[in-house]
């Protein structure tokens, strides 16, 4: 069972803000999936090498030779706040 | 009939005739929109005058000759694949804003082949839910009864191309997404292998479960999409270097002596039973064709929704963990400091089944419940993978419903996530396993909403899917029908 002070510690993993009657919500909503997926338990999967992708694919290399790219300005044309050749934040540091 | 309501083939050979101009199916499409699209809502976009200008490059093209296997055939696209110039918005509010600067691999592929792009599809946000409704740009309805979902999360592609505002579209599906919709909607819906189309420009849901695939009005136009959108793409690491043959040669091939796999475990009690009598007489229709029916089991077939709602959400933590209001969409403008700046975004950017879902998957990724979650789901996975890899040792096919049910009410399950996950019960393990899945119409209940019959085959067997699929549509002898908008 996840309780609401796990909620909020996810919510904070997460960088989600979340308010008391949404909590509630989310706490009951949240249990119901865990509980269902408890079923998983059932199973011995001991020695079962876990699946990490549906097609046997190891690493995909290629040549190492520069190829073009996006380039500042297209990659800063989406910016919510872009000056020069930055992404322009609010203060890290106090 | 207008030209908004022909196929890719037939539109092809009204065009090698001289019959009809891209320009005129463009309008005729445009026109059907003008009538339909309100009650509909297929899109979040329409790019008129794009499509007007691509159709008439068409025409210029098709004047010299140079026809290309979709020259002058309108498109829709989920608004998940990025259109270089155009706002893609994921069905999100934290990417309203969003104009990609590059053209997803599927978008640049159809292009070269002659497309000509109507607009962008309506979806779930984040391609998270079954219904459609989950969309920051309002809920898209189904053409068959527009009180009830279209499906989801493609649910615009879908209905785009029930509706016959578009020829065929694209879609994406990570757990059922294109195949879902497409059953409840009435059309053709093909996810191909992992790995089979490349995901480049795809915005990410759960990587190790999306797969881009077709919604078209047949069997043949799903061919001649795949033959455009299949192969392998270097700037997609997990795309396959597989040979891609010409899907149209599967189209009106025989099946006789094909076995075909009936798993026990999808003809389960709590499926709709008009549903479960279209599907008996789509089996029928299929022995009638030289199939042999042959039962078989996966064992694990009742653990598939719970390991994907594990992976999923997990994977899915990850990906959207980039929407933070630095580089792009959304940025709140109440900020403190860095740390509050993000949580306000994307407080205020995701709906509340994205954050559920991110909420899951950061819990089951958190320390010391990652071997609990994420690992033995993974796990499981692999359980569910080698079901499938002994099933195909005793059938060419497997054949399924697409959903318990048919389409149901909008608004009904927006507050049972659980419930609302269901409707995805069939389609999930073949996500989980890697392989192809197509949906095609087998029929209508008595209250006038389609149903649709799935079939699965072995990776990169997409060929074999057409060719039963097709086999199937010519022998089963369906009415002819369309939805009254």
């Amino acid at each position: 069972m996840i309780s609401k002070q796990e909620v909020e510690y996810v919510a904070h993993l997460a960088r989600l803000e979340i308010d008391d009657a949404q909590k509630d919500k989310f706490t009951s909503q949240l249990n119901d999936i865990l509980l269902y997926i408890d079923k998983l338990n059932e199973l011995d999967t001991t020695g079962v090498e876990p699946m990490s992708h549906a097609i046997a694919v190891t690493n995909a290399f290629r040549e190492d030779r520069i190829m073009d790219s996006l380039g500042t300005e297209k990659s800063l044309a989406n910016a919510p706040d872009g000056r020069g050749e930055f992404f322009r934040v609010p203060k890290v540091i106090e | 009939m207008e030209l908004n309501q022909l196929t890719i083939h037939e539109l092809q050979e009204k065009i090698k005739n001289g019959q009809t101009s891209a320009t005129q199916i463009v309008e005729s499409v445009f026109s059907r929109i003008g009538v339909v699209e309100e009650r509909v809502h297929s899109y979040i976009r329409l790019m008129k005058d794009q499509a007007l200008s691509a159709a008439k490059k068409a025409d210029e093209d098709i004047k010299i000759g140079a026809i290309k296997p979709l020259t002058g055939i309108p498109l829709a696209l989920k608004d998940i694949v990025c259109t270089k110039g155009i706002p893609t918005t994921c069905g999100s509010h934290i990417l309203h804003n969003f104009v990609p600067p590059y053209d997803a691999t599927v978008v640049e592929k159809l292009r070269d082949a002659g497309a000509v792009f109507v607009g962008k599809a309506n979806m779930d946000e984040f391609a998270m839910g079954s219904s459609t409704e989950t969309s920051w740009f309002g809920v898209t309805r189904n053409p068959w009864d527009l009180e009830r979902i279209p499906g989801g999360s493609s649910g615009g592609s879908a209905t785009a191309v029930a509706a016959d505002e578009c020829i065929a579209s694209i879609g994406s599906d990570t757990g059922g997404s294109i195949r879902q919709p497409a059953a409840l909607c009435g059309v053709v819906g093909l996810k191909p292998t992992y790995g089979r189309v490349s995901r480049f420009g795809l915005i990410a849901f759960a990587s190790s479960l999306d797969q881009i695939g077709p919604f078209t009005k047949d069997v043949e136009d799903c061919a001649i999409m795949m033959n455009v959108l299949a192969g392998y793409d270097p700037r997609e690491s997990t795309s396959v270097q597989a040979e891609v043959p010409d899907y149209r040669q599967f189209v009106g091939k025989d099946i006789t002596g094909w076995k075909i796999g009936i798993p026990k475990e999808y003809f389960i009690e709590g499926i709709d039973p008009e549903v479960a009598a279209s599907v008996k007489k789509a089996i029928a229709v299929i022995e009638k064709c030289g199939g042999q029916c042959v039962d078989i089991s996966l064992p694990h077939t009742e653990y598939c929704l719970a390991v994907y709602y594990i992976i999923a959400p997990a994977e899915a933590s990850s990906n959207l963990a980039r929407y933070d209001g630095v580089k792009y969409g959304l940025r709140t403008s109440e900020a403190r400091d860095l740390l509050d700046m993000y949580k306000k975004t994307r407080t205020q950017g995701f709906g509340n089944e994205v954050k559920r879902r991110i909420m899951i998957g950061t819990y089951a990724l958190s320390s010391g419940y990652y071997d609990a979650y994420y690992k033995k789901a993974s796990q499981v996975r692999a359980l569910i993978k080698q079901d499938f890899a002994e099933a195909f040792k005793k059938c060419d096919v497997i054949l399924t419903p697409t959903t318990p049910t048919p389409a149901f009410k909008i608004g009904e399950k927006m507050d049972n996530p659980l419930q609302m996950y269901l409707s995805d019960l069939f389609t999930i393990s073949s996500n989980l396993a890697g392989i192809p899945g197509i949906s095609v119409p087998c029929g209508f209940t008595a209250a006038g909403l389609p149903v649709g019959v799935q079939f699965l085959a072995g990776h990169f067997e997409e060929g074999k899917l057409i060719q039963i699929a097709s086999a199937y549509e010519k022998n089963a002898n369906l009415a002819k029908r369309r939805p009254q908008l």
